[in-house]
């Protein structure tokens, strides 16, 4: 079931939280809304589940106006950041909760609860509490209760964002996982973009209450549309004024035309990748991604001078 | 032994303050024997009052429970005008004479009082009879409930709440389901004091009871007619009922409350 988003804007007092917001999401996809804190990300899913009222627009649910309905019409799934968790009932309980407000038989709550849990990977938890539970745990639960009810759309609004790196990680392989089965419509809220780009096909990067660019994983890091999308959805060196990616950066011992002089501040270690820390010769910090063959081949120590050259460049129109 | 001194302090304090006169009444209300207080608690009048006491407790507790909750309720999840005002106001009760509650409640309703005409034309009785003691005590004690709730409801937050109306609930049922059992150890600690509160009035009630007495004004009555047996027996009384309610309470409290 798609959900359209038409022209929303929303106001806090004087802070402009959202500005003429427009959104698609087909039927089956799975979208992330991407920005930093106070662009309007979590304000525009708010307004989606009908947990917040937009000043001004529409929001249609499979095709349906839903914007002057509450959240409990709407047939929503929302997971909270933290948890939300019912903290005094078990965990079977609280995936029962909306089929038991749905007056479903007992017997069928039974089997769907444990399904559920199955599906959540928590058969054993039915019944601990919520404070019994790890952090990751708690969260899936928030799932299962949230897909319970068999929503038309699942919002989630960061997540995973209260989860140590690890656990986050995990769950989100597990979220695109349990989307390819399930095929729920799906908008997820974050901050992380490499989180965004993973789990999602589509990404709408928010800045300022208004979404920059919505496009594909592959199209925006290599098509972004502005610098606010070029430096966000990835790390990006700034010459005058094109950017470039620290991987387009070439890095050689011989000066040779185009290049520029650069002296080595430090060597970043991560694996496969080293990243070359850089200050150029106008005093700008740069950064230069090699792989480790690459960078042990070109023998570098903090200090030396070394000459740069971008292999790409984008630059954007004033 | 920093925490050894202050520990002491507060026990001795504690002891000084409070253990000290009950231990007083339990030794007076039997220093000649169980005889005399049972004469004294069976009186006509004791039961009498004992009655009305029972009375205005049970209207006045569940009254201004029911009020105390959507009070909270509504300082900590609405936003209206007037709010810090409603959020003052309910502290009043605690920081006026009881005194002053009873001689306005004589302004209101007395000869003359702006409620007077209608209720003397209904044949309806309020000053010294019932209704307005029960009044007095339900000015007196009504800050309880919602004191003890507002800063729950707070902490609890109002994600629960909203998580509740995603999955259908509507507002009664997320009330009913989500939001009492969250808040129910503070709604019952404020019914407890409540009780406490009510049982032990005398100011406002002793200004405007006529000749209806509650058990506290017995103790006055039988002290001033130099009854003194009885009024260390309905003291007493009134002692144990409060302590006995407080030790259900802490009995009734699970060790590890699951919220």
């Amino acid at each position: 079931m798609s959900i359209s988003v038409l022209n929303i804007s929303k106001r806090f007092g004087d802070f402009v939280a959202l500005d003429d917001v427009s959104l698609e999401v087909p039927t089956g996809s799975l979208v992330a809304l991407l920005g930093p804190s106070g662009s309007g990300k979590s304000t525009l899913l708010r307004i989606i589940a009908g947990l917040e009222r937009p000043d001004s627009g529409a929001v249609h649910i499979a095709e349906e106006d839903v914007t002057g309905t509450s959240p409990q019409e709407r047939g929503i799934g929302f997971v909270f950041q933290h948890y939300a968790a019912f903290k005094h009932m078990t965990v079977f309980e609280n995936v029962a909760f909306g089929l038991k407000i749905r007056k479903r038989p007992r017997a069928e709550i039974k089997e769907r609860v444990h399904e559920l849990l199955a599906l959540v990977q928590l058969d054993g938890m039915a019944k601990r509490y919520p404070s019994q539970l790890s952090g990751g745990q708690r969260q899936r639960m928030g799932l299962a209760r949230a897909l319970a009810v068999d929503p038309k759309v699942l919002l989630l609004d960061e997540p995973f964002g209260a989860l140590d790196a690890r656990v986050r990680k995990e769950l989100r392989l597990w979220l695109r996982r349990l989307h390819d089965e399930t095929h729920t419509t799906t908008v997820i809220v974050t901050h992380d973009q490499e989180e965004a780009m993973e789990v999602a096909e589509t990404v709408a990067v928010m800045n300022h209450g208004k979404i920059e660019q919505t496009a594909g994983p592959v199209d925006l890091y290599e098509h972004p549309s502005n610098e606010f999308v070029m430096e966000f959805v990835g790390a990006v060196n700034r010459l005058g004024n094109t950017f470039v990616r620290p991987h387009d950066l070439e890095v050689t011992l011989v000066p040779n035309g185009g290049t520029r002089e650069a002296m080595v501040v430090r060597l970043v270690h991560l694996g496969f990748e080293v990243r070359v820390e850089l200050v150029g010769d106008g005093g700008e910090p740069l950064a230069a991604q090699l792989t480790r063959e690459e960078a042990a081949g070109l023998e570098l120590a903090p200090g030396q001078i070394v000459y740069v050259r971008p292999t790409k460049q984008t630059t954007f129109a004033a | 032994m920093r925490r050894l001194g202050l520990r002491g302090v507060a026990l001795a304090y504690l002891a000084v303050v409070l253990l000290g006169p009950l231990a007083m009444i339990f030794y007076k209300t039997f220093e000649h024997g169980f005889g005399p207080f049972w004469d004294a608690l069976t009186a006509h009048e004791t039961a009498g009052a004992f009655e009305n006491t029972l009375i205005i407790t049970a209207i006045a507790v569940p009254l201004n429970t029911l009020f105390g909750i959507v009070c909270a309720l509504a300082i900590v999840r609405r936003r209206f005008p007037g709010k810090g005002l409603v959020n003052a106001f309910i502290d009043l009760p605690l920081a006026v004479s009881p005194v002053v509650v009873g001689v306005s409640l004589f302004l209101l309703y007395g000869r003359g009082g702006w409620f007077y005409g209608w209720f003397e034309s209904h044949g309806i009785q309020i000053l010294f009879s019932l209704p307005a003691m029960v009044i007095a005590t339900m000015f007196v004690s009504l800050p309880f409930v919602a004191r003890e709730v507002v800063p729950t409801l707070r902490e609890v937050g109002e994600e629960q709440e909203q998580a509740a109306h995603t999955l259908g609930a509507s507002g009664w049922q997320t009330f009913w389901r989500i939001t009492l059992p969250s808040i129910r150890w503070a709604v019952i600690y404020g019914v407890v004091l409540t009780t406490a509160r009510c049982l032990g009035e005398y100011g406002a009630v002793a200004v405007v009871h006529g000749y209806k007495t509650t058990a506290t004004l017995q103790v006055q009555d039988y002290y001033e007619n130099f009854n003194q047996a009885g009024a260390y027996a309905v003291s007493l009384m009134l002692a144990a009922i409060a302590v006995i309610v407080l030790v259900g309470m802490v009995l009734l409290r699970p060790k590890e409350a699951p919220a």
